[in-house]
């Protein structure tokens, strides 16, 4: 797994800039259905990108972003709907819930790792689950809520994928700070010997614990401004799915990458909607890409196509 | 609490431990978590059903249902898991995506409704517990779960085989260069770990009743019952059954809508203070 390079290089912002310059004009030559899917793209790689903070830059697989990620989603959408506070202080304080959910998760976490992290992870996301299911006075139970809340300024859809990835950017742009930083060079140290680091003197588990966090602010601001774009949540957006799907996206885009994130995101959603037109097993295809990504693939598309390129490169 | 609900919560332990003890026995000795747990579970209490309905014998459904769901475990141990052997979060995810299909699957088969595997003759009707009238069928359980508990009991620490598991719970490699073929013990817990997960599913289908969701339910019980008692402790599923059960009752008195949230405080206490559970050894 290796980090993001400290691309300084005139090239790399080069590559940079021409994706958003595609991307700011692309609504140009979409129609409305594949704007929506390219705004949900933008969202769920955002939600990818806050994992690999977690699964690629501190070695800590969460199976509980689903969870937070829905949680500031079921906020947003019970504030506008039931509480009928506006939408922008709605968004906020489903981020805020996000974080504190995420801090809550991260206070028991730390003192895990490997496979027990992601099992306390897992548990932890599905208790969520459990309770947006059963606490049907708030949450509304199987049918979830309801309700088209997004902000005149936003409601055409096309300001609202513009609006979507100018968010996207600046929130990958502070992902790579953060992961860029001396504080998260050492969650890099942790992911690779975290008593390494403990006998340097860091306090290892309240960098996890601010890592966690931080990564969680990260996926409550994706759930935030789903909610928005989908005018609906239920328990499936808190679901296990939902944490394995995003889990899965990290991983297909390549782990450590954050870039990768939105390529998972991409070829997830065009999978899914491949799927779903002509069959209602997604969630057997589901099982069976992670199932075979796991066998062939671990380190993702991304690191799969860097391998092959080094081992081709080795023999010339 | 009353005598009742007190039986509620001891019958309903028993059944998490007949399910999550072969959860933990893998988890223990093959360090393999095996998400699809739940998963077996369910086909296991489908298949006890199927049979049940048709034959029209709760006995055979429990075999039935232990053996089909051990191939099962006999498949995806063989067929899919040895390729990412060694590899522990691969073989986690791996499982993951084996649950989903395998619960596609079971909606596939047997659709979305709820079904309750039928009860024997001879265990319909209740009993006159200390003055209250209690179901046989739930003491039938508690019975079930106690004598399960005390026949791996036996296993583990009086025969052979259990000697081989203790073992390699410690060091398969030693058990390995001491001339034992590990793999092949290996391949005896993951199957009857697989087959208490269909037995379990056999019994909890005739009270809880089979749903599609039913399998994410009882894997967070044995997520959590696994968390609080320790990897590969059988007393220390024994009492992670007994609190989870119990506080799991406690809970849908008090507080119904939120009673799976009683089973978080525990977790989280014993994380902070001993984070390998309660009876797990530190690796």
């Amino acid at each position: 797994m290796s980090g993001v390079s400290r691309s300084k290089s005139p090239m790399g912002a080069l590559v940079v800039l021409a994706i958003l310059a595609v991307g700011v004009i692309a609504p140009f030559f979409l129609s409305r259905y594949q704007i929506g899917l390219a705004t949900q793209i933008l969202i769920f790689g955002m939600l990818a990108m806050s994992i690999d903070i977690l699964v690629g830059f501190t070695g800590r697989t969460s199976l509980g972003h689903g969870a937070i990620f829905g949680a500031s989603t079921y906020v947003v959408l019970y504030c506008v709907t039931q509480s009928g506070l506006s939408p922008y202080l709605a968004v906020l304080l489903g981020i805020a819930t996000a974080t504190v959910l995420a801090a809550i998760f991260a206070l028991l976490a730390v003192r895990t790792n490997g496979v027990y992290f992601l099992l306390l992870t897992l548990a932890l996301g599905m208790i969520v689950w459990g309770i947006c299911l059963r606490w049907t006075q708030v949450t509304g139970g199987e049918n979830g809520l309801r309700g088209d809340i997004r902000p005149k300024a936003l409601s055409d859809y096309k300001d609202f994928y513009w609006f979507i990835l100018a968010l996207a950017a600046l929130v990958t742009f502070g992902i790579r700070r953060f992961v860029q930083s001396p504080f998260g060079l050492t969650l890099r140290g942790i992911r690779d010997s975290d008593s390494r680091m403990r006998s340097l003197g860091y306090n290892v588990p309240l960098h996890l614990f601010i890592g966690f966090t931080m990564s969680g602010f990260f996926a409550g601001v994706a759930g935030a401004f789903y909610a928005f774009f989908n005018n609906f949540v239920s328990p499936s957006t808190v679901a296990l799915t939902q944490s394995v799907e995003s889990l899965l996206m990290a991983i297909i885009g390549g782990v450590g990458t954050l870039y990768g994130s939105f390529i998972g995101a991409s070829a997830l959603i065009a999978l899914q909607n491949l799927v779903s037109s002509h069959t209602e097993r997604w969630q057997s295809v589901l099982g069976i890409t992670f199932t075979l990504i796991m066998i062939f693939a671990p380190e993702g598309i991304v690191g799969k196509f860097r391998a092959l390129r080094e081992k081709y490169a080795n023999k010339h | 609490m009353s005598l009742f609900q007190l039986l509620n919560g001891l019958t309903f332990a028993a059944l998490l431990f007949v399910v999550a003890s072969g959860f933990t026995l893998i988890f223990g000795l093959l360090r393999i978590v095996n998400l699809a747990h739940g998963a077996l579970y369910l086909f296991g209490g489908y298949i006890g059903f199927t049979i049940a309905t048709k034959i029209g014998s709760f006995t055979l459904g429990i075999v039935g249902a232990m053996a089909a769901v051990a191939v099962m475990g006999f498949a995806l141990n063989e067929g899919l898991l040895r390729f990412v052997r060694g590899f522990e979060l691969r073989q986690v995810l791996l499982s993951l995506g084996v649950a989903f299909v395998l619960n596609d699957m079971s909606l596939v088969i047997w659709g979305g409704d709820s079904f309750t595997v039928p009860i024997p003759e001879e265990l319909t009707g209740g009993f006159r517990v200390f003055g209250t009238f209690y179901p046989k069928y739930r003491l039938f359980v508690l019975l079930m779960g106690v004598l399960i508990f005390i026949g791996l009991w036996v296993l583990i620490n009086k025969t052979r085989l259990g000697a081989l598991i203790r073992a390699g719970v410690d060091d398969a490699e030693m058990v390995e260069a001491a001339g034992i073929n590990i793999q092949r013990v290996f391949l005896m817990t993951f199957l009857l770990g697989s087959a208490l997960a269909g037995m379990g599913g056999v019994m909890g289908g005739a009270f809880l009743s089979l749903y599609p969701s039913a399998d994410s339910e009882i894997l967070v019980f044995s997520l959590a019952i696994v968390i609080i008692g320790g990897r590969g402790s059988l007393i220390g599923v024994g009492v992670g059954s007994l609190m989870v059960g119990l506080l799991n009752t406690l809970g849908q008195v008090m507080f119904p809508e939120l009673a799976y949230f009683v089973i978080f405080g525990p977790m989280a206490a014993i994380l902070a203070f001993r984070p390998m559970g309660l009876f797990g050894k530190a690796v």
